[in-house]
């Protein structure tokens, strides 16, 4: 429980120096109507110029003290109804996009038809009606060649741009990237930016109205949809390659965003680590997506990426500095394995969060869980949908 | 020499007057209970998996209520009965994580696995290899009963908090993420499921070997043999492993071991590997009897030996061979090197060649035969279609790069349940409706047969293919409630649901009408199609069949 209250005590410093609950009723259909052009699938929505002006009570950045900053067309965010991917906003997600799109789906469709024809066709053909006696063949060595060739061959020809968008997705960051590190905790994320002074954001879902207590800012439709949106935005850079590095504070988590076409886990004792350049302004949603105990459907991720200026802006506005342009930014950046790393070491004084997970063996207060960690920060996420 | 059909006119005589000496059955808690005769403990590995199949269906059933629209509908109010009192939010959503384990542990290891190997294994390979029971009938005995104790522990894990790490358990929410008893009690009924599973692997490879009828060489054997003879080999590599990564899982939550974690040196990843190291190797355990079962169904109805048979026999065999090398493919989103990634792309991309000749083969089968459409081959006919469609959204997951954004979502819910609930289960109906006048001697209502066919056709695809859908716009797996945007397609997967459980309404209606009034079915109800041993004997067969080995020339 321990952990629980100094969470508690984080959270309310990063997360609630939030302006107060004020509905920017004005700006909310925005972002909804840009969201969602309904029926086209799986090109990037033209609407996304469509950029709302400023709007003074927007809940974006403001809420953190940084300038205000537009509201921004929610791009990455599920459609309902559709039957294709989200739209992508990173090349290799692009690419991923066009492999899936124009490669497997055309060739897993004929393949299946094929096997479909081919039932149809032995079912009518061969019936009993049509054809009393069962002819007697057995083998067919050519036949047989022909169809262990052939899905051999449609294999490489998958492959090749298979291995392809691997290595892509392999490429190390470049000296100059941003680097975000997400850490997984249950049942929340934070953020740390150790090229730009290593601050910390805390990011929680958002409750409904109905379901905040007295004082909390609840979900309004500029902050996101009902379960994506967070009361902390992390913000990244477009254009700038952004490396992302992932752990966790407890059990496994998988930080992703969909439309970057990123899915990395968080794992305890681990810093994985890939990398990603945002090509478009807007706003992501991702959700954790390893199951990491009750309210594991409960911990989003809201992403917003905005021209490099506004992030400097942003990155001052919480305190953090800018590298030295020239100076390699890397300097603090944990390597894999390296575990103890500063950032991780101050995160771990920082919030008691008893990071040796023997220490949670030992906590019996942990033994009762998920029940006794639910006050685990200052914005329960979770309750988000009590009383439905 | 690859002719399936055999001559058993040789045997048939001594059957028929063999009969009275084999028939004495022993007292009801004898036969039922101590029992060493491969078709009762059949039957009772059917029952019970018909049961477990009632209960983890139900689950599911809850689960597509919840799920049906968005918002926490009716968590709370089972929460509040499972603990006698009001439930807080959190301990509703645990229960939803509760419910997915259940799901999933109830329908691989105690409905899929029971029916496939214990059910139908245990009465079909003796009587098709010519053998008069199992090799170990006492040790086929134990193998049953350690099903009940371990179905117990994970029936009664819910009572005592539940366990709610998913069916694969990953560390460290199955160690210091989750405590209380019932984790523990999930894991013990692993062991002993897992016990029973290598029990009765153990059984069946020295049945196959050395109890096979004269003349019965290897590659005279049905496939449905063949099948059950790779499955053996899978189970008895594979549960040991998972033996041991659950075993550490025990130790690490309760003597203070750290296999697992990394405070102490240990890896959760480690516990990943293990996992699907045996994990894997157990979606062909659940399907290849399924490839055996509809083998001989579609060489049945077809009236036609089935094609290339060493070509099917040895695919099988190829493809439990490379199920034990693709594992992480599972994994890949958990940090694994690149070339690692594109190591598991490659090698899970040559499963298709061989399950892609067994596709084939099955069409090559019916290509030139005299096809009649009853309801085991209808379901076999299906179970091709269907096994293509998740067999091919395979393909699409095995890529390492687009795995990246598939992973977790319900991309993947839909291909394994193509797989398993329209695959493995397909040829489940298959195979009791093929057997089901062997095994009680009574017919089944042939409307009713194909009424329950077209009915759970329909339900499974309108619950199942729009989860790709969901999937592709990133929908997270093992979430109980969702952003609104997500609606849609799970309304229709829950319209899918109703109507898939409306057909099973129709096959227990058509299982008790046909226990109680069926017509009486002959010793070969299917005609000159069929050509395997168990139709030459009577139905229901005697109680032990072949006291005089048959001589396959």
């Amino acid at each position: 429980m321990a952990a629980g209250l100094a969470l508690a005590s984080l959270g309310g410093v990063a997360g609630h120096a939030a302006q107060p609950a004020s509905t920017p009723t004005s700006a909310a259909p925005a972002p909804q109507a840009a969201a969602a052009p309904g029926g086209v699938s799986n090109t990037a929505p033209t609407t996304a110029a469509a950029t709302p002006t400023a709007n003074p009570s927007s809940p974006e950045l403001a809420m953190d003290g940084a300038p205000a900053m537009t509201v921004k067309p929610m791009i990455g965010q599920p459609t309902d109804g559709l039957f294709g991917l989200q739209p992508q906003v990173t090349k290799n997600g692009q690419f991923a996009h066009w492999m899936h799109n124009s490669i497997l789906v055309p060739t897993i469709t004929i393949i299946s038809l094929f096997v479909l024809a081919l039932l149809f066709w032995v079912s009518f053909r061969y019936r009993k009606a049509r054809n009393p006696v069962a002819s007697k063949t057995s083998h067919n060595t050519f036949i047989e060649i022909i169809w262990t060739l052939a899905p051999v061959v449609i294999l490489v020809l998958i492959a090749v741009p298979s291995i392809g968008l691997l290595q892509a997705q392999f490429k190390p960051a470049p000296s100059g990237a941003v680097t975000l590190k997400a850490i997984g905790n249950q049942w929340y994320w934070t953020y740390q930016y150790p090229d730009n002074g290593g601050f910390e954001i805390t990011a929680n879902m958002l409750k409904e109205k109905a379901d905040v207590a007295a004082g909390e800012r609840p979900r309004t439709d500029a902050d996101g949809p009902k379960l994506l949106a967070t009361d902390n935005r992390i913000v990244l850079p477009v254009g700038v390659p952004i490396r992302l590095i992932t752990t966790s504070n407890d059990v496994i988590h998988s930080w992703a965003v969909p439309a970057f076409w990123i899915k990395l886990d968080a794992i305890p004792g681990r810093l994985n680590e890939t990398s990603f350049t945002i090509e478009k302004p807007g706003l992501y949603f991702g959700q954790c997506s390893e199951l990491c105990g009750a309210r594991h459907g409960y911990m989003p991720i809201a992403v917003e990426a905005v021209p490099p200026a506004e992030y400097a802006a942003w990155v001052k506005a919480k305190g953090g500095t800018m590298p030295t342009p020239g100076k390699a930014s890397d300097k603090v950046i944990p390597q894999p394995g390296a575990d103890g790393s500063a950032a991780k070491a101050e995160e771990a004084a920082e919030t008691a969060n008893a990071t040796g997970p023997v220490e949670n063996v030992a906590t019996p207060a942990n033994a009762t869980a998920p029940a006794t960690t639910q006050g685990a920060t200052s914005n329960p996420a979770g309750a988000g949908n009590a009383g439905q | 020499m690859t002719d399936t059909a055999l001559t058993p006119s040789a045997f048939v005589s001594h059957e028929a007057h063999d009969h009275h000496d084999t028939d004495h059955k022993p007292g009801f808690f004898a036969r039922w209970f101590m029992s060493t005769n491969h078709k009762d403990i059949g039957t009772l590995y059917l029952i019970f998996a018909i049961v477990a199949g009632i209960i983890g269906g139900s689950v599911s059933g809850l689960m597509r209520a919840e799920l049906a629209h968005p918002g926490i509908q009716y968590l709370q109010g089972w929460a509040s009965m499972l603990h006698g009192g009001p439930a807080s939010l959190d301990e509703s959503l645990h229960l939803w994580n509760v419910l997915i384990t259940a799901h999933g542990l109830i329908m691989v290891f105690f409905m899929v696995m029971p029916a496939m190997v214990g059910g139908f294994g245990n009465w079909f390979v003796p009587i098709m290899i010519g053998a008069p029971d199992m090799a170990f009938p006492r040790m086929n005995n134990v193998s049953f009963w350690l099903l009940i104790p371990a179905f117990t522990l994970l029936l009664a894990s819910p009572f005592f908090g539940g366990a709610g790490n998913g069916w694969t358990l990953y560390a460290p929410l199955s160690t210091y993420g989750e405590p209380g008893p019932s984790t523990d009690m999930a894991i013990l009924a692993l062991h002993l499921a897992g016990a029973s599973s290598i029990l009765g692997a153990i059984n069946f490879i020295t049945t196959i070997f050395n109890m096979r009828a004269p003349g019965m060489t290897l590659h005279k054997m049905p496939l449905f043999v063949w099948s059950m003879l790779v499955t053996a080999f899978l189970l008895l590599l594979a549960l040991p492993v998972l033996a041991a990564a659950i075993t550490m899982l025990l130790t690490d939550r309760n003597f203070g071991t750290t296999f697992f974690d990394p405070a102490g040196g240990g890896d959760p990843v480690l516990y990943q590997h293990l996992f699907w190291f045996f994990g894997h190797p157990e979606v062909y355990i659940m399907i290849l009897p399924g490839f055996g079962i509809v083998s001989q169904i579609i060489s049945t109805f077809s009236r036609k030996p089935v094609f290339g048979y060493l070509g099917m026999a040895y695919a099988m065999v190829a493809i439990g061979v490379v199920g034990f090398v693709v594992w992480a493919h599972h994994m890949f989103t958990t940090g694994l090197s690149v070339n690692t990634k594109m190591y598991f792309t490659a090698a899970t991309m040559v499963i298709a060649v061989p399950t892609g000749i067994k596709i084939f083969s099955w069409i090559a089968t019916m290509w030139g035969g005299s096809l009649t459409f009853k309801t085991p081959m209808v379901w076999s006919i299906g179970f091709i279609f269907m096994f293509t469609v998740g067999g091919v959204t395979g393909v699409v997951l095995a890529n390492g790069g687009i795995d990246d954004y598939m992973q977790d979502t319900y991309y993947v819910v839909a291909h394994f349940h193509y797989v398993l609930s329209l695959g493995a289960v397909f040829s489940l109906f298959a195979g009791f409706y093929y057997w089901f006048p062997k095994m009680t001697g009574k017919m089944y209502n042939e409307f009713l047969g194909q009424l329950h066919f077209w009915v759970f056709f329909v339900g499974v695809n309108v619950m199942f293919f729009p989860m790709h859908f969901l999937g592709l716009q990133g929908m997270p797996r093992r979430i109980p409630d969702y952003t609104p945007q997500y609606e849609h397609w799970n309304t229709v997967a829950s319209v899918g649901y109703m109507i898939m459980a409306a057909g099973m309404v129709v096959f227990f209606v058509n299982l008790i009408w046909s226990l109680a009034a069926g017509k009486k079915a002959g010793d070969n109800p299917w005609g000159d199609g069929a050509t395997t041993l168990e139709w030459t004997i009577s139905s229901p067969p005697p109680y032990h069949q072949f006291e005089t080995l048959p001589r396959i020339d």
